[in-house]
């Protein structure tokens, strides 16, 4: 099949044949297949998922922004009563939880569902990456945005005067409950953007934000709800993730079992539902 | 150890009551360009997404590079290129963050800046897919199916949609895979591109190979007369030739009629038979107009295979 073409520029004048097969050698598309390292994968797909994540811009109004602008607008005003204390104290916790939802549910569901819809998730399937390989992909870039998001969020906080108590065991549970949050919106999410058309986990997204924004206890405590309202709204997973922190960053104190336990069943029946149910295209 | 690129042998593949793909048979060499020629929903996209791996078969065998394309997924995944009809690629991402993406996953890939040059992306390296042209987004996918330096690369549709200068370009690459030895299946119904590109054609329609062969073998020994004159008595022409003799008439735009002689014994179709169909209208009186002897091209075969009314899908 080469006879035509290998002859024109390598063997021409060359009257020596001694090095009998070395005459493909020279293209660009020599076959040299193989897969590079699992982890140089996953490392440049999570750097990937995190400059879309970050570039997007609805997503960083839903994760940047508005979190920022109801943590200032809601401590310098006093339209909201987030309860006794001072404002960014009370509000900064919630705020926290808002951003974490945002980014491991919001924006990871409606992300995978375009992905899926576009045939990103079937293309991706053809390379070496895994799907294992790809879901850690997609856990280090949501927990990037999450650092980014905690470390922009404290330091507004702490400019309008935050003063959270800073015990090493109740930074650990925080830290502890917001990976587990994360697992348990991360599966909730990709549970809807595996089973739903990307359109509709575009509103279902959506709407579950507005919700648990307003229901959830992000800018003020739920126990100003009803008490059946309270309880039903005590077993959502931001109810869970804002009042635990609620408990360590402005009440000085370890969280319950509650909210862990809540989070832990969130996260196995979603991850379980989607493992089974998730389809790629 | 010269198992083919791709065997696939009775295939099998329904939706629903809709059977796509049914009994199809061929195999590709390692090294050669096979093109699978057909009419649209004649089952080429379903008989490739099997070869990948993306859907499963309901009947048949399949071994691509001799491996079973869902039990050795991993195993075939770094050796087999992929550039599916569209998508595929974040709306977001940028064209050569997203090559450089697909080179990162194999162990040594071409430098995507060298392949961006040579399908002329450099201008728009930075530019998010969402807002490359679709041929540039076509381009972009045939990179990405050949970055990681792979024996096989499945092109569906590799240049629908194409403006002549990117389709060129598509097809020098493609010729330049053929000579470093990668074997490539591409699916087309672009006639002039399976003839130009292929060693291989194999024409498939409503789910089954119709005929394969190189395309001068499929094309060989296929003459047919045409002329055009003043209408005919066609019947009589056909019992003025040997047996095994055809007679197809159009009208052409000026009311006259455009025939064309041809005969199923290639060897027949010698000066004899040229003579004989002079003779005729000699005798009627007709004269014969543009009279010519013409090789037949791929699309009359693909033409008389699959039929030539024009079907919903």
């Amino acid at each position: 099949m080469t006879e035509h073409t290998s002859s024109t520029t390598t063997r021409a004048a060359d009257a020596a044949p001694t090095a009998p097969s070395q005459g493909g050698g020279a293209s660009l598309f020599t076959p040299a297949p193989g897969a590079a390292p699992m982890w140089r994968m996953v490392a440049s797909q999570a750097r990937m998922e995190l400059r879309v994540m970050l570039r997007h811009g609805e997503q960083f109004l839903l994760t940047m922004v508005i979190p920022v602008l109801l943590l200032v607008g809601f401590s310098l005003t006093s339209v909201l009563d987030v309860g006794p204390g001072p404002r960014v104290d009370a509000l900064t916790p919630g705020v926290l939880a808002l951003a974490v939802m945002s980014t491991s549910f919001t924006g990871l569901a409606i992300g995978t569902g375009f992905e899926r819809r576009y045939g990103v998730l079937k293309r991706l399937g053809a390379t070496p990456l895994s799907r294992f390989g790809l879901l850690a992909a997609k856990t280090l870039a949501v927990l990037g945005v999450q650092a980014i998001q905690i470390a922009l969020l404290c330091t507004v906080a702490l400019a309008l005067g935050w003063s959270p108590d800073p015990d090493p065991a109740g930074v650990l549970s925080a830290v502890a409950l917001v990976l587990l949050a994360t697992a348990a919106f991360s599966s909730l999410g990709l549970l809807m953007a595996g089973t739903l058309r990307a359109e509709a986990t575009l509103a279902g997204a959506n709407l579950v934000y507005v919700l648990m924004l307003g229901l959830g206890g992000v800018l003020f405590p739920t126990s100003s709800f009803p008490a059946p309202l309270e309880q039903a709204a005590s077993l959502l997973p931001v109810t869970a993730l804002s009042s635990g922190l609620r408990t360590v960053l402005a009440d000085g104190s370890l969280p319950g079992w509650g909210a862990f336990a809540v989070l832990a069943v969130w996260a196995l029946v979603c991850g379980l539902l989607a493992s089974r149910l998730f389809r790629w295209e | 150890m010269d198992t083919a690129a791709v065997e696939v042998v009775d295939l099998v593949k329904r939706y629903g009551a809709t059977t796509a793909v049914s009994g199809l048979t061929f195999s590709a060499r390692r090294g050669a360009v096979t093109a699978l020629l057909g009419p649209n929903g004649a089952g080429k996209t379903s008989t490739i997404e099997i070869c990948e791996g993306f859907r499963r078969a309901d009947g048949g065998r399949v071994r691509v590079l001799g491996l079973d394309p869902v039990a050795d997924a991993t195993a075939l995944k770094p050796r087999v290129g992929v550039m599916p009809q569209s998508g595929g690629v974040p709306t977001g991402a940028r064209a050569a963050e997203w090559l450089n993406l697909m080179a990162s996953f194999h162990a040594s890939p071409i430098a995507p800046a060298v392949l961006m040059e040579r399908l002329g992306l450099n201008s728009v390296a930075a530019t998010p897919f969402r807002r490359l042209s679709g041929g540039q987004q076509q381009r972009l996918s045939l990179a990405c199916a050949v970055v990681g330096r792979p024996e096989l690369v499945f092109l569906d549709e590799p240049t629908a949609g194409l403006d002549p200068q990117a389709r060129m370009a598509t097809w020098d690459l493609v010729s330049a895979l053929r000579e470093a030895g990668v074997a490539v299946i591409l699916s087309t119904h672009h006639m002039e591109e399976a003839e130009r590109l292929a060693d291989h054609v194999v024409i498939i329609d409503r789910g089954a190979v119709v005929a394969e062969g190189a395309p001068a073998a499929l094309t060989e020994g296929r003459r047919e007369v045409c002329f055009s004159s003043t209408p005919v008595d066609s019947s009589a022409l056909l019992a003025a030739l040997p047996e095994g003799s055809r007679v197809a008439d159009g009208a052409t735009a000026d009311g006259r009629r455009e025939y064309v002689v041809t005969t199923d014994d290639a060897a027949a179709l010698g000066p004899e038979f040229l003579a004989t169909v002079t003779a005729w209208c000699a005798s009627a009186g007709v004269l014969a107009e543009d009279l010519r002897v013409r090789r037949r091209t791929l699309e009359d075969v693909f033409l008389e295979l699959t039929g030539r009314e024009l079907r919903d899908q």
